[in-house]
């Protein structure tokens, strides 16, 4: 089992499935940075994106990829009603508030699906997804592939958006300094429910680039929660490249950890990063304090 | 020495807050910190009362080193400090609030509600009592602050801007409260702002500036120390207050 | 013990329950609201009264649950043992959960992270080891006696979850008119303000956790002698932990009953979604999301909070 070769392939899975959490982690990571509230509804959230997707194959006929431009707007005018007029109002900027709201949301997305859809879990057929490809020692799924280099293009197109354009701008300044934002007519609200958008947004495109070897159930969003906050928390809660390297690192532990330790134990590893990052060093390896 | 202070250094990354910092208070003073602000008071407070770890420097207190140790402890060893931007448990009644602090030293809840009662009677705080702490104007939430350290029966009461914001008859109000204290054996250092205040209270005085301690003495000796007006006054402004002096004193 | 004849009072009229009803379905509902009451007073010594909030209650559940069936079925001892057993490991891993946050100084947010993750390791250790059965659970042999703690008709279980409900009741009264309990308030509303006045936060909190670690790891024993079966999912998943913290919520965590209180408003709720849909599976999990997002907009004291004069800015005020 300790062979290079094994190994070698064993990182590369990993690395593939890293990009597509550090996807996932980044929105969660944006949301954290720019309004400081842990949104537990974000693995309900790309549950729900995955069963639209899955929809729109199976009902309309649309390819998953071909899916991205109507979902991430999509997921995006989600986000933004279901912050402005859900978290924001209810929480009222009050931390255990914000918890208990995305909770509430979380549960009710997840149930609403187990009520509707059943448990079964769900996969779509691509021809050519599970053709395989060479990728050094490692036989990939071809559309893994394409979820990990259209992940790394989601990540570049993300960053671009909050470097270079006037939201990006806003956005960054409101996360700064909320009341000086709104002095000079920012209006904060709206950038808030925006960034919020923003982090659905990157959901819909990571349901996408998904679901072709991945499936879908009521309880799918669990096994992303915990990884998605183990990321987020590992690279430090707002930083965007933090997530990023966090998103390939905990791809490589799964993967690695899977391998030494089957599945289910595999998962552990993730965990136990989780917790000692919190205790020992909570700011993540590239946060600023909190 | 209750209090002694040596070569009490911290630092904010790269900002040197406090250097080398030199005091102490003997049983009974009350003695005070002044200085511009910025100067380090606060973080000369924290650093005395385990808020904060000084990168060099000795804190001892009753001639125990305590430097560095936890605020709890330093609490039961009766140092006991109260906070610039008060702190008030606010959704609990001021009794309760008063009543935390007593707990310190008396374990039944019956003794800690009557120690609480007659803390606040001492504050002038007693018409308040079952109200919440939240309800507070800003004057009876400074007395809150103080009442809750007094509850503690500490030894050594380090007091921060507990004037800041009153106005002249609020002040007038506290002050005996403070000179009070002495009768019961308590020993304070405080930071204050409000010079008259000062200079009325305190046996002596500490002059910080930039993190450094520039000046100390009666109050009455600091007033004309030439480093302390120009702290305040800017550079050379103790040489022009002497010549402006000499000139009026020849016209 | 200025609660103590309420909660007799309370023991007294519900007592007779039993003898009332017929219906094996009001004294089924009755006792998971009894249970699901100790669970939420449980999660309440620690969310209302410290003001930590956790969202891995079902670690301690579980832990409880799982520590009793495993006590009976592999080292054969009788079910009384074995329930003060549940409550041992229960403190025990509460030990574990508050060492490790309390000591390194988690709160808010990251506390609640730590928890939750705290019941997931513990879920996937008990889907993955052979003394916990693995996927499968375990199952205890059907043999009723009061040795066992198993009871021939559902009047006895009732009883027996009265009693512990009753018990989680004295514990936390007697907190909160303790000098722990003070402390613990004052925690909650101002940690460094308490420390500053001579309280051991870190103490204080572990305290918390660790009483109510065992209150949750009896309401587990006692789901295990009420069911007799359990698995990873049941003992430590999700709905466990929600449960847990949803009852004092809407019931309002500032209060003894509110646990209480919230619990029967929840299981009522439950029946009634399950009732109105047909019984679809996760029902009454969407109500409780709607309920939990209605009752932080518009009652964040909950229930028995609506009649107060306290108003959510009071406790907003930090100075």
């Amino acid at each position: 089992m300790l062979e290079p070769s094994i190994l070698a392939a064993s990182l590369i899975h990993g690395l593939a499935n890293g990009a597509v959490y550090a996807l996932v982690a980044l929105g969660l990571s944006l949301v954290y940075g720019v309004l400081h509230i842990i949104n537990f509804a974000h693995g309900a959230l790309l549950m729900a994106a995955l069963y639209a997707v899955y929809f729109l194959v199976e009902r309309v006929g649309l390819d998953p990829y071909a899916a991205i431009p109507v979902l991430v707007p999509a997921a995006g005018s989600v986000g933004y009603l279901l912050h402005r007029y859900v978290v924001a109002k209810a929480s009222r900027g009050r931390e255990e508030a914000v918890l208990l709201v995305t909770l509430g949301v979380a549960l009710v997305l997840e149930n609403l699906a187990l009520a509707l859809f059943r448990s079964d879990t769900r996969t779509i057929e691509t021809g050519w997804a599970f053709e395989m490809v060479a990728v050094g020692p490692a036989l990939l799924p071809a559309a893994k592939l394409a979820a990990a280099a259209g992940a790394l293009v989601a990540v570049l197109a993300l960053w671009a958006v909050v470097r270079a354009t006037d939201l990006g701008r806003a956005i960054r300044a409101v996360a700064k300094e909320r009341e000086a934002a709104r002095l000079v007519g920012i209006d904060v609200d709206h950038v808030f429910a925006l960034a919020f958008a923003i982090g659905t947004a990157t959901l819909g495109a990571a349901a996408c680039l998904l679901l072709p070897t991945y499936y879908v159930s009521p309880q799918v969003g669990h096994g992303f929660v915990l990884v998605a906050f183990t990321i987020v928390v590992l690279g430090g809660m707002g930083s965007f490249w933090g997530a990023f390297w966090g998103g390939l690192l905990i791809g490589v532990v799964e993967s690695l950890g899977g391998l030494f330790l089957g599945e289910s134990l595999g998962q552990i590893g993730i965990f136990a990063i989780f917790i000692a990052t919190l205790l020992l060093r909570p700011t993540g390896l590239f946060g600023r304090a909190v | 020495m209750l209090l002694e202070v040596e070569g009490l250094s911290v630092r904010f990354g790269g900002l040197g807050a406090l250097a080398d910092v030199t005091l102490g208070v003997a049983p009974g003073e009350i003695a005070a910190v002044i200085g511009p602000n910025g100067a380090g008071k606060t973080t000369l407070f924290a650093a005395i009362s385990g808020f904060l770890r000084p990168q060099a420097g000795r804190v001892r207190f009753a001639g125990r080193e305590v430097t560095g140790m936890p605020p709890e402890r330093l609490c039961a060893l009766g140092l006991v400090r109260t906070f610039q931007v008060t702190r008030p448990f606010a959704g609990l009644t001021v009794r309760e609030n008063i009543a935390v602090a007593a707990h310190l030293r008396h374990a039944s809840r019956k003794a800690a509600l009557a120690l609480a009662e007659r803390v606040a009677a001492r504050v002038r705080l007693e018409d308040r009592l079952d109200r919440p702490a939240a309800e507070l104007t800003l004057a009876g939430r400074k007395r809150l602050e103080l009442a809750r350290a007094l509850a503690t029966e500490p030894r050594l009461l380090l007091l921060d801007e507990v004037l800041a914001g009153l106005n002249p008859a609020e002040v007038a109000e506290m002050e005996p409260v403070i000179r009070g204290l002495r009768a019961d054996g308590i020993t304070v250092l405080l930071i204050e702002h409000v010079m008259q205040a000062v200079m009325r209270l305190s046996d002596r005085v500490w002059v910080l500036v930039g993190g450094r301690i520039v000046a100390s003495g009666s109050p009455a000796a600091i007033v004309r120390d030439p480093a302390v007006i120009e702290a305040y006054l800017g550079r050379g402004a103790a040489e022009r207050l002497l010549r402006e002096d000499a000139l009026a004193g020849g016209a | 013990m200025r609660s103590l004849p309420a909660i007799g009072l309370f023991a007294l009229a519900a007592l007779p329950l039993p003898w009332l009803t017929g219906s094996g379905t009001v004294l089924n509902l009755a006792t998971m609201v009894l249970l699901f009451a100790t669970l939420g007073q449980a999660w309440n010594l620690l969310g209302g009264m410290a003001g930590q909030f956790s969202f891995g209650h079902a670690a301690f559940f579980g832990t409880g649950a799982y520590a009793t069936a495993i006590a009976q079925i592999r080292f054969g001892l009788d079910a009384w043992s074995g329930f003060a057993v549940a409550i041992l490991a229960a403190v025990a891993m509460g030990a574990l959960v508050g060492f490790a946050s309390f000591r390194f100084r988690l709160r808010g947010s990251y506390f609640a992270l730590v928890t939750l993750a705290f019941a997931e390791v513990a879920r996937i250790l008990a889907n993955s080891l052979e003394i916990t059965g693995a996927g499968v659970g375990l199952l205890l042999p059907l043999a009723p006696g009061l040795d066992r703690l198993q009871f021939a008709d559902k009047a006895g279980y009732y009883w027996f979850a009265l009693v512990i409900c009753a018990g989680g009741l004295v514990l936390a009264s007697l907190v909160r008119e303790s000098r722990l309990g003070a402390r613990l308030a004052a925690v909650r509303e101002n940690e460094e303000a308490a420390r500053a006045l001579g309280v051991d936060a870190f103490a204080v909190k572990m305290q918390a956790i660790l009483l109510s670690a065992g209150l949750a790891g009896a309401a587990g024993a006692f789901y295990t002698q009420l069911f007799l079966y359990l698995d990873p999912h049941i003992a430590f998943g999700p709905q466990v932990s929600v449960e847990a913290l949803l009852g004092p919520i809407v019931g309002g965590t500032a209060s003894l009953w509110g646990p209480v209180l919230g619990a029967a408003v929840l299981q009522l709720l439950g029946e009634a979604s399950r009732a109105l849909t047909g019984g679809a599976t996760g029902a009454n999990l969407v109500a409780y999301g709607i309920v939990l997002v209605l009752i932080v907009r518009f009652f964040p004291d909950g229930i028995i909070g609506m009649g107060r004069a306290r108003t959510a800015d009071a406790r907003g005020v930090t100075g």
